[in-house]
């Protein structure tokens, strides 16, 4: 499953994207996270898959400053640390 | 085997019971500032018009916004999966479900089991829902029923309302009307800003054939043919859209029960 996390308002599309299938729930994009957006819980399918937390998704845009401008600068972040490249930002 | 779905939306409450594979009753009813009134009331109605009590359901399961506040589910499951596998219950072919519900609105592509493949849900405000709707409504004076028909009659031109905001755009629409613009003309700008917006939702999940299009918006005909010519596919709706979501519960309580029964 291709998950969306976030939404989109009047300045643009702030989605946190997640290949459930890809992903194996290791949780290493939770520990690394600065601002801890992710968590590992069951999907409705019952798999441990990582997520976005629920009370942060209708203020994602603001809480995780994205890939460019955040992400990329530190040396390691939700993309570069999980092994099966299951996660991409939409800003 | 009997089962139950409870539904608990942000405007409705819905309640459905299942048995092997078959809708006894539902129930449809307006929330209550008290989540657990809405729950006892849908489900006591449900269960009254099957003539059935609570102890008769093998297994419960609750969804929707308030999927948490249900005492006597034994399971909740987001609302994604069980509309996909609400609408894959109505039409085994669907690919693409829009759920517009009173305060979101969500695309969900799904595989030819029902499985949720690929979703994105716009929650964080109501311009793409129900509720900009009853906002309308409650402006124009017409019955909610009313607005998706007037909104295909356009007397003049349509306006075009620029607001993504629901609360901008009903001081937008008065503006309109206080010019002296036709009710039509302001419904046809307010159904066409409101399809844009949700099919943008549908373009980042992709779209595929077949379309289903559940919840209270797929009532409106001003918003369902807007989508189709948009989409250039027919739309699917089933008989009561607005039960989709508590029909994927009871669907989702039953495999559990089946499951369970195997091992």
């Amino acid at each position: 499953m291709i998950a969306h996390y976030g939404y989109a308002d009047g300045s643009g599309e702030y989605y946190i994207i997640i290949d459930t299938d890809r992903c194996d729930g290791c949780g290493e994009c939770v520990k690394v996270c600065p601002q801890g957006v992710l968590e590992v819980a069951l999907d409705d399918y019952d798999k441990a898959v990582a997520r976005v937390k629920e009370d942060v998704l209708k203020s994602i845009h603001y809480i995780c400053l994205g890939y460019h401008l955040r992400c990329a600068n530190e040396e390691s972040n939700c993309h570069t640390v999980c092994p099966q490249d299951a996660i991409s930002h939409t800003w | 085997m009997k089962t139950a779905g409870i539904d608990i939306g942000s405007l409705t409450g819905k309640a459905l019971i299942l048995e092997d594979n078959n809708i006894i009753s539902w129930s449809l009813i307006p929330t209550n500032p008290d989540s657990n009134v809405t729950v006892k009331k849908a489900i006591d109605i449900a269960l009254e018009k099957a003539n059935l009590s609570l102890d008769d359901m093998d297994y419960v399961v609750s969804t929707g916004y308030g999927r948490l506040v249900v005492p006597f589910a034994q399971r909740n499951i987001t609302e994604i999966s069980c509309h996909a596998k609400g609408a894959h219950w109505f039409f085994p072919e669907v690919r693409t479900i829009l759920d517009m519900g009173g305060q979101d609105c969500k695309a969900i592509r799904c595989d030819d089991t029902g499985k949720v493949a690929n979703f994105a849900m716009n929650d964080k405000c109501a311009a793409g829902a129900g509720r900009s709707m009853e906002v309308m409504a409650d402006i124009l004076q017409l019955p909610l029923d009313d607005l998706g028909k007037l909104s295909l009659e356009i007397v003049e031109a349509e306006v075009s309302i620029s607001n993504t905001c629901v609360v901008f755009a009903k001081s937008e629409a008065l503006s309109f009307l206080r010019r002296g613009k036709h009710r039509s003309d302001i419904l046809a700008g307010v159904c066409e800003a409101l399809a844009t917006r949700v099919y943008s939702l549908m373009q980042r999940v992709g779209i595929e054939q077949e379309f289903v299009i559940s919840g209270g918006i797929a009532k409106n005909i001003g918003i369902v043919k807007r989508l189709a010519d948009k989409t250039g596919l027919n739309p699917r709706i089933a008989f009561e859209p607005q039960i989709v979501g508590a029909l994927g519960a009871a669907l989702f309580a039953q495999e559990i029960m089946q499951r369970e029964q195997q091992t």
